[in-house]
């Protein structure tokens, strides 16, 4: 029997209590790895992934290796205990191309021309995951790779925004991302205002795309703050010690 | 099949300076040959999972999810519930650990807490059936490596029983139409026994307990002794490419009931 | 105009400069905008500005001193880890001689896999992994004493202006050290309390680089530990 589950109650709050522009409260550790040479850790909502980066170090196999720049590989992957039912831990096809996703959002701010004939490994874990996982995977992501001394352009910011019940809703968790009738993640470069992530599922008219798409970089913008101060915090820290 | 592998070398003057002191009865961290680095162990961290832990011991962290299914039962146990352990020695725990699917390593380390777990009835697999020969729970004990600095079998027994001990499990209802429906209840797992794991490796002719990654290649061999709360040994694994005598092996033994009783002491008080 | 303060503590992106200025180290211009390329300290130099990192990988300099690790031996020389995302290599005429003729097993016997050497790099280029020479003065095969670690962006921190850091701290412990630019560091002395004071100097210095009044710091806490250990 389908029971019509309602996103949005009549006070316009979502089913976790947020508002349709908030994003789910995020806490970030970084440099939390011994071995890594950058490590950094998200919760967004019930999100928990852990990033590590190794690198630049030598290309393994070095065929990988390119001439000119640094090859960067991306390893999205989740926990078989990371959602509901048990996932198998061996690659999916979606892990797959989120990776692929993922490594090309990341691409356009890493200065890899510095480092020829070398490899950049950015190892992602989700260890739990609720909905809009690649995004909360890419804001770490970038803290890992400034945690490891990477130069980079600027760090990239990530968020979904999606529609459910008919209105348009930031930072989509896994209910509404299910119930919900679109969902389009993006990767937004504060310093060099670029888009490196867009994808959507789902259906969008132009102007619901416009205004979304809006929203979207708005909630990047709260994330990229979050960030900052994540990195500001952790070293400003070692100098009161 | 099965090579031999490429351990990381150490220096030549970090294991002069390692003998060394291994020869007064200490180690490169200042610990005694039997002493435990710091270990620190936290539940529940995944609450999607059914159980999880995360231990801690020096720099090694080791996190274990517990998910519980149903399924059908193995054809030759048809009233046990069924009980899997996977271990995933995944790229971001240490320099060396290649994306892919689990190696030797990975598969001997989960066999060997599986072991460790089953042979010692951690869990009442009995109590685990729903409908007798064709529904049962199916125990799912996924361990994952994220920071490598020795000892990982320890690390990962640990946490795996912490996980066990504070998972719980999802409570199903048989109606009389037979169908089988998933209440909102949970139990905590029928367990009746606390294995811990502990390692040893021997380097020169001694023997040292928790060995760090820089310990471990240097080291000889390694033997791993499991045992129960009453002082039963559950599984035993040697690895490596030297050999003990059987004077080493019996010294082994002793130093591993001291050491799992310590420890079980120590963080899981109500199974001693 | 600038947007920060000296030793200001910026990360990837932020806003360092706008207008006339250059772009120094770990830094990058887009327009005429200054943005920082790592977590680290801003400082300027007339109109250069530049960021002193606090983490990152060693990228090998020509004539730089470095402290290493034989991974491999070949026909042709050694193989040598320095800490870096390229592998040195350090070819047989700059450890023997040219007159030299080599045979594998006579190569492992000056130097092996496991053996440290102290070595000066002569030549790297983005082509090509970066070549070393142990032929000169101090440099050569370490045989005992301890190696630390420090990040290597901390090593100008540890040496200090013209020395200054590292010749007190050999001052006061009485200890050999040589410093590699690749965030390697040998100790060497008779006395093992001697060397665990330089081990909790260096300590300092990876926790506290980016603070001022540093040196005199590990002087006051070098003078108070030798101290304590003489009552």
């Amino acid at each position: 029997m389908t029971e019509i589950k309602k996103l949005i109650d009549e006070n316009g709050l979502r089913v976790d209590g947020r508002k349709l522009d908030e994003i789910r409260p995020i806490k970030i550790e970084i440099g939390l790895l011994a071995n890594a040479d950058g490590s950094a850790y998200i919760e967004q909502g019930r999100n928990k992934i852990i990033v590590a980066v190794y690198g630049p170090r030598e290309a393994q196999p070095k065929h990988i290796g390119l001439h000119d720049r640094a090859a960067i590989r991306c390893r999205y992957h989740m926990a078989p205990f990371s959602t509901d039912e048990r996932k198998s831990p061996a690659p999916s096809r979606r892990e797959i191309e989120i990776s692929k996703v993922i490594r090309e959002a990341l691409e356009p701010v890493i200065f890899s021309e510095y480092y020829p004939r070398s490899m950049i490994d950015i190892f992602i874990e989700v260890l739990q995951s609720d909905g809009g996982s690649r995004c909360a995977a890419i804001t770490a992501s970038s803290l890992a790779l400034a945690d490891a001394g990477i130069p980079l352009k600027d760090l990239v910011a990530a968020c979904a925004v999606g529609k459910i019940d008919g209105k348009l809703a930031v930072d989509l968790s896994d209910v509404e991302d299910k119930l919900g009738e679109a969902d389009m993640p993006i990767a937004y470069i504060p310093a060099l205002r670029k888009i490196s992530l867009i994808q959507m599922d789902g259906i969008f008219t132009e102007e619901e795309f416009f205004k979304a798409l809006n929203m979207a970089k708005d909630a990047c913008m709260k994330i990229y703050k979050i960030q900052k101060e994540a990195l500001k915090q952790k070293y400003l820290q070692t100098e009161k010690e | 099949m099965s090579v031999t592998s490429q351990v990381e070398p150490l220096t030549k003057i970090k294991s002069k300076r390692m003998m060394k002191l291994l020869a007064s009865g200490k180690r490169l961290d200042g610990r005694g040959l039997l002493d435990y680095r710091e270990i620190k162990i936290e539940n529940g961290v995944v609450e999607k999972a059914e159980g999880s832990a995360l231990v801690s011991m020096g720099n090694t962290k080791v996190l274990v999810g517990v998910k519980i299914e149903t399924g059908q039962p193995y054809p030759d146990l048809p009233n046990q519930g069924a009980l899997t352990v996977n271990a995933e020695f995944v790229p971001l725990a240490y320099k060396y650990f290649e994306p892919g699917p689990p190696d030797e390593n990975s598969i001997e380390l989960a066999r060997l807490v599986d072991r460790g777990i089953r042979e010692s009835k951690t869990i009442d697999m009995e109590k685990l059936v729903i409908i007798p020969g064709k529904e049962v729970y199916v125990v799912f004990v996924d361990v994952y490596i994220l920071d490598h600095d020795g000892n990982l079998v320890d690390a990962a027994g640990l946490a795996a029983i912490s996980a066990i001990l504070n998972a719980k499990l999802p409570v199903y209802r048989v109606k009389e139409n037979g169908e089988v429906i998933k209440m909102d209840e949970y139990v905590p797992l029928p367990v009746q026994n606390c294995p811990i794991p502990v390692t040893m490796v021997k380097i020169d002719d001694k023997i040292l307990v928790d060995p760090t990654l820089d310990e471990e290649n240097m080291a000889s061999a390694k033997l791993t002794i499991t045992l129960t709360k009453n002082g039963e040994i559950c599984a035993m694994q040697k690895s490596g490419l030297g050999a003990f005598t059987l004077d080493e092996i019996v010294e082994a033994q002793k130093i591993a009931r001291k050491k799992s009783s310590e420890i079980r002491e120590k963080f899981f008080r109500e199974w001693c | 105009m600038k947007m920060v303060e000296k030793r200001q503590l910026v990360v990837p992106g932020d806003l360092l400069a706008e207008g006339d200025y250059v772009a120094g180290e770990n830094t990058y211009k887009e327009g005429n905008r200054i943005y920082s390329q790592k977590i680290g300290l801003v400082d300027f130099d007339d109109k250069k500005i530049f960021v002193v990192p606090l983490k990152g990988r060693y990228i090998p300099k020509i004539g730089d001193v470095v402290i290493g690790q034989i991974v491999d031996v070949s026909l042709s020389g050694w193989t040598v880890d320095i800490n870096s995302p390229y592998k040195a290599v350090l070819g047989v005429p700059e450890v023997v001689g040219k007159s030299f003729s080599p045979k594998l097993d006579s190569l492992t016997k000056i130097l092996d896999v496991g053996d440290v050497i102290v070595g000066k790099i002569v030549s790297f280029d983005r082509t090509k992994d970066p070549a070393l020479t142990i032929k000169d003065k101090d440099l050569g095969k370490i045989s005992d004493g301890i190696i630390v670690k420090l990040t290597p962006t901390k090593v100008p921190r540890l040496i200090g202006k013209k020395g200054s850091m590292i010749n007190m701290i050999k001052r006061e412990t009485g200890c050999e050290i040589i410093v590699g630019q690749n965030g390697r560091i040998f100790i060497r002395s008779r006395n093992p309390e001697k060397i665990e004071l330089v081990v909790k100097a260096i300590k300092m210095v990876e926790e506290q680089a980016h603070t001022t009044g540093l040196t005199d710091r590990v002087k006051e806490f070098l003078k108070i530990e030798k101290g304590v250990k003489n009552d």
